[in-house]
C-alpha cells in the first residue's frame, strides 16, 4: 500500500523552502562575519551594492551568472537522468582546451566563423571528457560520482602539463597561451551596446551570457517537450521502467553525460574566449562544483537555475567588492558563503520541510487511499 | 486442547484501543485484540487492511498514536524493537532483515553480541544454535553466508534470530509468500513444535488455507479495523473471505466457451539465466493461441519472472527461440511492442510506472515514440492529454485527473492505468503478470473482466499469477512452473491439490 | 650501493607521503563502511591542519595542536552526519559543502588572526612532532639492506607515522573482531536489519562519522605540525581525494588500504625524484603523469579491469524506515 504521501503546494516547494534555507545560510554567514570582527549588516550592504548597485557591478554579476548557468544546467541534465556528474570542473577545463585549439590557429578568420567553431570546440572537448566516465557507467557500471571526481584531477594534471610544456609560447615562463587574435574575442556587451550608440558600464559581460540563456531555453524544451528528454527523465526516475519501456539505458546515459559535458565546456566560452582571451591554469575556479548547488536550488529546472545562478553570481561579485572595500575580508569569504549555501540549500534542504509540511497539512491535501 | 487451558492465564499479548494514522491514512482504528499464551493466532485481511502496521506497532517499529499494549497481563511501553525484544517479542519480517554478506552466526548475534569482543559471544551463540537446532528441528549451517542460502533457510535464520533473543511471542509476516508448498509445510511443522514448547505465534497472512491449516484462533481486519476474532474450528474460508471483503465474494469469473485460433506466441527450448548466472528458466516450450488465456501457475521465484522478462525483451535469453505471429522476436522491448506485444509487468512499481510522473507521462510509457504523441521534433502535449483523459474514462480511473502524480493514485487505479495503456494499443499478445497484486477487490473484478474481454476479442493472453484461484478462474489452459521447468499442463478445472503437487515439482 | 641508498631514501619519503593518506583513507573507511559516503575528507583534513597549526603556534604544544585538530575535524564530521544522517541530505552535496567551507574558512580565519597571507606562524621544533632517531641509527647506516632499513625507514620518523601504521591493525581488529565493527559493517550493508535488531542506525552512523573525524584530525595535524612547520593555505592539495581513491582501490578494507596508500606514496616520492631526470629509453616522464596515476589506477579499477570494487551496499543511501 502507498505510504503517507505529503504534497506541498508548488510555491512552497519551489519558493518558500529554498528561501528559508538561504536565510539559514546567511544567518550562519553573519556569525562568520562577527567572528572576523565585521558587521554583517554593513557587509551585506556592501555586497548588495557591489552586485547590483552600479552598472559595472551588475555586469560582473551577470558575467559570473553566465558561468553558473552553464554548470548548473550541466549538472541538472545529468541529474534528470539519474547521474551525479560532479566532473563539471574537469569538463570545463577541457572545454577551455577546445576553445583555445580553435581560437589560437583560426583567430584570423572572421568572427562569425570563429564563434561557432569555438562553441563546437568547447562542446566537443567538454563532452569528450565526460564520455569516458559515461561509457564506464553505461557499460561497466562504474559510478560516475567517483570516476568524474577522478577525471577532475586527471584533467588538472593534463592541463598543467599542456600549459607548462606544450602550449605556452617559447621562452615564456608563464603557464598560459598567447593572447588570441582579436577576431577570436567574444564581443563584450558594452562594446555591442556602444556599437548601437548606447553607453553602458564596462564589464567582462559578453555574448556568452546570451548563449547561456539560449541554452537554458533549449534544455528546458529538450527535457519537457521532446521524446529524448522524456526518456532521460524516465531513466532518472525509474531505470527499470526505462528498460521495460524499451529505452536503451546505456545509450541514454552516454547522451545525458555528453550534453552535460558540452554544457560544462561552454564555461570556457565565457571565461576564456569572453574574458581572459587566452588559456590559463585553474580558470574553472570551483564554478563546476557550485553548479551542483545552483542546480539543486533551482530544483533542476532551467528557469530556477537561471535565478539561482544570478544569486550565486551576485554573491561572487558582491563578495569580490567586499574584499576590495574591506582589507580584513579576503576573497576566501566568498568560498565560505558558497559552502554554507550549498550546505543549507543542498545537503540540508529537508531540514525545515517537516515543520513547513505540518503548517500546510490539511489545507491542500491531495492523497487518495485505496 | 492445551490452548483452552492456557486461555485462563493472562493473554500473552493484549492490545487495547490501538490507533495509528500516517498523515491522511488511518492505518489502525481503535483495535483491541487478545492473543492467548501458547496458541497460534492468525491475522487475515486484504492488502492495506492494516495488519502489518499493527504488528509493527507491537514490535516497536512504530508507535501507536493512542492505545495500550500488555504483555503477560502487564502494561508494557514498547517504544523500539529493543523494548519488544526485552518483552520477549520476536518478529520474522516479510522482507528478511538479514545482512547478506554476513554468516548465519553473525546475523544471529547482531544486536545481542554479549560483550565488546566478539569471540566469546560467537562461541556461546554457536552452542545455543546447536541447542535450538535440536529442540525445534531448525538445521542451518552457522558458518554459511546468507547470500548463498535458499530463501527457505534464510527464513529459518530469521526464526533462529528471534529465538536466540529469547522470544516467547513470534510474529510472522506473510511467511509463505516465498516458499514452495513443501517448504511451507515444513514451516508449519516448526510452528506447531514451537507451540508445543509453549511459544505463542502470530501469523499474518492473506492466504485463508494457511489459516485453516495451522491456527487456533483467527482475527479478521478490514480497512484498518478489527472486524472479528473467532476460533478457527468454528469458521470456514468462505466466511473469512466475506469478513475480509465485507460482502459476498464471487470466486468464479463468468466466461463463455471459446475455440482458440492460430498460434500467436511460440516459445521453444527457452533458457534464461539471472544476473548471477543461475539458470532460472530451464528449456521451456509452449504456445499461446489467439482467443485463449494461458495461465502460468507456480510459487513465486520459480522462473516465471525471468520467463516474462525474456519474452518481453527485458532480459536476453541464453538460448531458445521466441516467435510472435510466426516471426522470430528479438530481445528488445521496443521491437516487441512494435510487433504488437503488450506487457503488464508483475512488479508494477518497479517496472510499469513512474510514480513521480503524472498520469499523462505514464500513459505514454513504452509508446512515447508513437506518431500520435509527436508534433515535429516536439511531443504533442495536447494529444497526450486527450488520449490520457480518454483512457482514464474508459477504465474508470479515479480521480480522473491526468495531471495527478501516479504515486497519489491507489494501487487499483495505478493498475488500471497500466492496463489501459497496454490493452488500448490493441496488441495481438497481452502478457500479464500478477494483475491484481496490491489491488482492491472492486478493481480486481474490473481487471478480470477486461482480461476476459481481450480473449473474447480473439487476442492471445499469457497470464502469470501466484494466486492459484485467479489462474483457475481466468485461464483456458494452465501451465505449472517449478524450478524453471514446466512441470505440467492441465485444465483449469483440475483439482487444486493436483496442481499443488505439480507446483512442488511432482509430475502430473 | 648507491642505488640501495636511493631506494632506502625513496622508501623513507614514500612512507612520509603515505601517512596523511593512510589516516584519511582509514577515516573514510569507517564512514563508508557504515554507509555514509564522504568526499569531504579533504575539507576535514584542511580544518585539522589549520587548527593544529593555530593551536600549536599559540600554546607551543604539538599535543594540544593535535587534540584541537581532532576536535575541529570531528565537528565538521558531525556537520556531515547532521546533514546526511539526521536530515537524510545528499551525502555528496554535503561533502562538497564541507570542502568549500573548510577551504574558505581556514584561509579567511588564518588571514584574520595572523595576517601572514593565510599561513599560521612558523612553528619551533618544540611545537612540532619531530622525528626521533632510534639507538645506533647512525652507526648502522652503512650496513647494507638491514641497516639501511633500520636507519632510514624505521628510525627517524615522528610519532604520528608510527601511529598511522598502528591504526591499521587496530582498525582491522575493531572492524572484524568486535561488536562495534560487526554493527558498523551491518549498518553499511542493511540498516533495516540493524534497526530491527534493536540497534539505533543513527547512533551507529554518527559513531562511524566521528571516527572518521578523529582520523582526519590526525591526517591534518600531520601535515601542519609534523611534516611542515605550520599551516599553509590549501595545503592538503587534493590528498583527501587521493585517500578516497586509495579507499576504493583497497575495496574498503583496512590492510589493503595501507598497501594502496603506500603505493600512492611511492608514486609521489618517485615523481619528485624523477622530476626532470631522463630515463633511458623513455625520456623524461612528465611529473603530472605520475601525479595522475593514482586517479587513473582507480578509474581502471572501477571499470572492473582489475577485480571489482563493490561499495558497501547501503552506501550513500539515507536510511528511511519502511513499513
Amino acid at each position: 500500500m502507498s505510504g503517507p504521501s505529503r504534497e506541498l503546494p508548488r510555491w512552497v516547494d519551489l519558493g518558500l523552502i529554498p528561501l528559508i534555507n538561504l536565510i539559514a545560510a546567511f544567518l550562519v554567514t553573519s556569525l562568520v562575519f562577527l567572528a572576523i570582527g565585521e558587521s554583517p549588516i554593513e557587509s551585506v550592504g556592501i555586497m548588495l551594492n557591489g552586485a547590483f548597485g552600479y552598472g559595472s557591478g551588475l555586469g560582473y554579476t551577470l558575467f559570473y551568472t553566465t558561468n553558473f548557468i552553464f554548470t548548473g544546467l550541466a549538472f541538472a541534465v545529468a541529474f534528470h537522468a539519474g547521474l551525479f556528474n560532479i566532473g563539471a570542473e574537469g569538463q570545463a577545463y577541457l572545454g577551455g582546451l577546445g576553445v583555445a585549439l580553435v581560437c589560437l590557429p583560426l583567430g584570423f578568420l572572421p568572427m562569425v566563423i570563429v564563434i561557432p567553431l569555438a562553441i563546437i570546440g568547447a562542446a566537443l572537448f567538454g563532452a569528450a571528457w565526460a564520455f569516458i566516465p559515461a561509457y564506464l557507467q553505461a557499460k561497466r557500471g562504474s559510478h560516475v560520482v567517483i570516476t568524474t571526481i577522478m577525471f577532475n584531477f586527471i584533467a588538472s594534471a593534463l592541463m598543467i602539463y599542456l600549459l607548462v610544456n606544450v602550449m605556452s609560447p617559447k621562452g615564456s615562463m608563464n603557464p598560459e597561451t598567447r593572447t588570441f587574435d582579436p577576431n577570436a574575442h567574444l564581443p563584450l556587451i558594452h562594446d555591442v551596446f556602444a556599437g548601437l550608440g548606447i553607453e553602458i558600464a564596462r564589464s567582462p559581460l559578453n555574448l556568452s551570457f546570451l548563449w547561456a540563456l539560449i541554452c537554458a531555453v533549449v534544455i528546458w524544451l529538450m527535457l519537457w517537450h521532446t521524446t529524448l528528454g522524456y526518456q532521460l527523465r524516465v531513466l532518472g526516475a525509474n531505470p527499470a521502467a526505462a528498460t521495460y519501456a524499451g529505452m536503451k539505458p546505456p545509450r541514454l546515459i552516454i547522451i545525458a553525460m555528453l550534453i552535460s559535458g558540452a554544457l560544462s565546456g561552454f564555461l570556457a566560452l565565457n571565461e576564456i574566449m569572453g574574458s581572459q582571451n587566452r588559456l590559463l591554469l585553474e580558470f574553472t575556479a570551483g564554478y563546476g562544483f557550485v553548479g551542483i548547488a545552483v542546480a539543486l536550488m533551482g530544483r533542476s529546472h532551467p528557469f530556477g537555475i537561471v535565478l539561482a545562478a544570478i544569486l550565486f553570481g551576485a554573491l561572487y561579485q558582491g563578495g569580490a567588492d567586499l574584499s576590495f572595500d574591506k582589507p580584513t575580508v579576503t576573497r576566501d569569504m566568498i568560498v565560505v558563503i558558497q559552502g554554507l549555501v550549498i550546505l543549507f540549500a543542498g545537503a540540508l534542504e529537508h531540514m525545515f520541510r517537516p515543520q513547513i509540511a505540518r503548517l500546510f497539512q490539511g489545507s491542500r491535501f491531495k492523497a487518495r487511499e485505496a | 486442547m492445551a490452548s483452552t487451558k492456557a486461555m485462563a492465564a493472562p493473554p500473552a499479548i493484549a492490545l487495547a484501543h490501538i490507533d495509528k494514522r500516517f498523515g491522511p491514512v488511518h492505518a489502525n482504528r481503535d483495535i483491541s485484540l487478545e492473543i492467548g499464551k501458547g496458541t497460534i493466532h492468525g491475522i487475515v485481511g486484504e492488502n492495506g487492511a492494516g495488519k502489518s502496521t499493527l504488528m509493527s506497532i507491537l514490535f516497536g517499529f512504530y508507535q501507536a498514536d493512542s492505545g495500550e499494549i500488555s504483555v503477560d497481563g502487564e502494561v508494557t511501553r514498547i517504544m523500539s524493537p529493543t523494548d519488544a525484544i526485552k518483552a520477549g517479542i520476536g518478529m520474522v519480517h516479510q522482507h528478511f532483515m538479514l545482512v547478506g554478506k554476513f554468516t548465519v552466526l553473525e546475523n544471529v548475534v547482531l544486536g545481542a553480541e554479549g560483550g565488546f569482543v566478539l569471540n566469546s559471544g560467537l562461541a556461546k551463540a554457536r552452542r545455543e544454535l546447536e541447542r535450538l537446532e535440536k529442540d525445534y528441528g531448525l538445521q542451518v549451517d552457522p558458518d554459511a553466508v546468507i547470500d548463498d542460502l535458499p530463501v527457505g533457510l534464510q527464513q529459518r535464520v530469521e526464526i533462529l534470530k528471534a529465538l536466540y533473543r529469547g522470544a516467547d511471542v513470534l510474529i510472522l509476516d506473510e511467511p509463505t509468500g516465498v516458499l514452495t508448498p513443501s517448504e511451507a509445510d515444513h514451516l508449519f511443522r516448526i510452528l506447531r513444535q514451537l507451540k508445543a514448547q509453549g511459544k505463542t505465534i502470530v501469523l499474518i497472512t492473506h492466504k485463508l488455507k494457511e489459516i485453516m491449516a495451522v491456527t487456533d484462533r483467527v482475527s479478521v481486519m478490514r480497512r484498518g479495523e478489527m472486524i472479528s476474532t473467532v476460533a478457527t474450528a468454528d469458521t470456514s474460508p468462505e466466511q473469512l473471505a466475506e469478513l475480509m471483503v465485507g460482502r459476498r465474494v464471487l470466486l468464479r469469473v463468468v466466461k463463455s466457451e471459446r475455440e482458440p485460433g492460430r498460434t500467436v506466441l511460440e516459445v521453444k527450448n527457452l533458457v534464461v539465466k539471472d544476473a548471477s548466472g543461475t539458470t532460472k528458466v530451464n528449456g521451456v516450450s509452449f504456445v499461446v493461441r489467439a482467443g485463449e488465456i494461458v495461465g502460468i501457475a507456480g510459487v513465486a521465484g520459480n522462473g516465471q519472472s525471468e520467463l516474462l522478462e525474456a519474452i518481453t525483451g527485458i532480459r536476453p535469453p541464453s538460448s531458445g527461440e521466441i516467435r510472435l505471429n510466426g516471426k522470430p522476436l528479438p530481445c528488445d522491448a521496443a521491437e516487441a511492442r512494435a510487433q504488437k506485444l503488450a506487457h503488464v509487468p508483475e512488479d508494477r512499481h518497479r517496472l510499469g510506472i513512474v510514480t513521480s510522473f503524472d498520469a499523462c507521462e505514464n500513459v505514454i510509457l513504452g509508446y512515447h515514440g508513437d506518431e500520435l504523441y509527436q508534433k515535429g521534433i516536439f511531443q504533442d502535449r495536447r494529444a497526450i492529454r486527450s488520449d490520457t483523459e480518454k483512457k482514464m474514462q474508459d477504465f474508470d480511473v479515479r480521480p480522473q485527473d491526468p495531471n495527478l502524480r501516479l504515486g497519489l493514485f491507489s494501487g487499483g487505479n495505478q493498475q488500471k492505468i497500466v492496463l489501459a495503456r497496454e490493452i488500448e494499443q490493441d496488441p495481438d499478445l497481452l502478457i500479464v503478470g500478477q494483475p491484481t497484486r496490491g489491488v482492491d477487490i472492486g478493481a480486481i473484478e474490473f481487471i478480470h473482466k477486461r482480461l476476459i474481454a481481450m480473449r473474447d476479442r480473439g487476442k492471445a493472453v499469457l497470464l502469470v499469477s501466484v494466486e492459484l484461484d485467479e489462474i483457475r478462474g481466468l485461464a483456458d489452459r494452465v501451465l505449472v512452473m517449478c524450478g524453471g521447468d514446466i512441470t505440467g499442463e492441465c485444465a483449469p478445472e483440475t483439482p487444486e491439490k493436483q496442481i499443488g503437487l505439480m507446483m512442488a515439482g511432482a509430475a502430473a | 650501493m648507491e642505488w640501495l641508498d636511493l631506494i632506502a631514501q625513496v622508501s623513507g619519503s614514500a612512507i612520509r607521503f603515505s601517512v596523511p593518506l593512510l589516516f584519511a583513507c582509514l577515516a573514510g573507511l569507517y564512514s563508508e563502511r557504515a554507509g555514509v559516503f564522504d568526499i569531504g575528507l579533504e575539507g576535514k583534513m584542511l580544518v585539522g591542519a589549520f587548527t593544529a597549526g593555530t593551536i600549536a603556534a599559540l600554546t607551543g604544544s604539538a599535543w594540544l595542536g593535535l587534540l584541537a585538530a581532532i576536535l575541529a575535524s570531528v565537528l565538521f564530521a558531525l556537520i556531515h552526519g547532521f546533514a546526511s544522517i539526521t536530515h537524510r541530505g545528499n551525502q555528496i552535496v554535503s561533502g562538497v559543502a564541507i570542502n568549500f567551507i573548510a577551504a574558505g574558512l581556514t584561509a579567511q580565519l588564518g588571514e584574520t588572526w595572523f595576517k601572514l597571507g593565510g599561513q599560521t606562524p612558523q612553528l619551533t621544533n618544540d611545537a612540532r612532532f619531530m622525528g626521533y632517531a632510534w639507538p645506533f641509527a647512525d652507526a648502522l647506516r652503512g650496513v647494507p639492506v638491514l641497516g639501511q632499513i633500520y636507519s632510514q625507514i624505521l628510525s627517524g620518523q615522528n610519532i604520528l607515522v608510527y601511529l598511522a601504521f598502528l591504526a591499521v591493525p587496530i582498525t582491522w581488529w575493531l572492524l572484524y573482531r568486535t561488536r562495534f565493527g560487526l554493527r558498523l559493517r551491518a549498518v553499511g550493508e542493511n540498516p533495516a536489519a540493524v534497526d530491527t535488531a534493536g540497534i539505533s542506525v543513527p547512533s551507529m552512523r554518527y559513531a562511524a562519522v566521528a571516527c572518521c573525524g578523529i582520523l582526519c584530525g590526525f591526517a591534518g595535524a600531520y601535515l601542519s605540525i609534523a611534516q611542515s612547520a605550520g599551516f599553509i593555505e590549501h595545503m592538503t592539495a587534493g590528498k583527501g581525494f587521493i585517500a578516497l581513491a586509495a579507499l576504493i582501490f583497497a575495496k574498503w578494507r583496512p590492510v589493503p588500504a595501507m598497501w594502496a596508500c603506500l603505493l600512492f606514496g611511492v608514486l609521489d616520492a618517485i615523481s619528485i625524484r624523477l622530476q626532470g631526470v631522463p630515463i633511458a629509453g623513455i625520456g623524461t616522464v612528465p611529473v603530472q603523469l605520475m601525479q595522475a596515476v593514482p586517479y587513473i589506477l582507480t578509474v581502471v579499477l572501477l571499470a572492473g579491469f582489475i577485480g571489482h570494487a563493490v561499495a558497501p551496499k547501503a552506501g550513500g543511501v539515507p536510511y528511511v524506515k519502511e513499513k
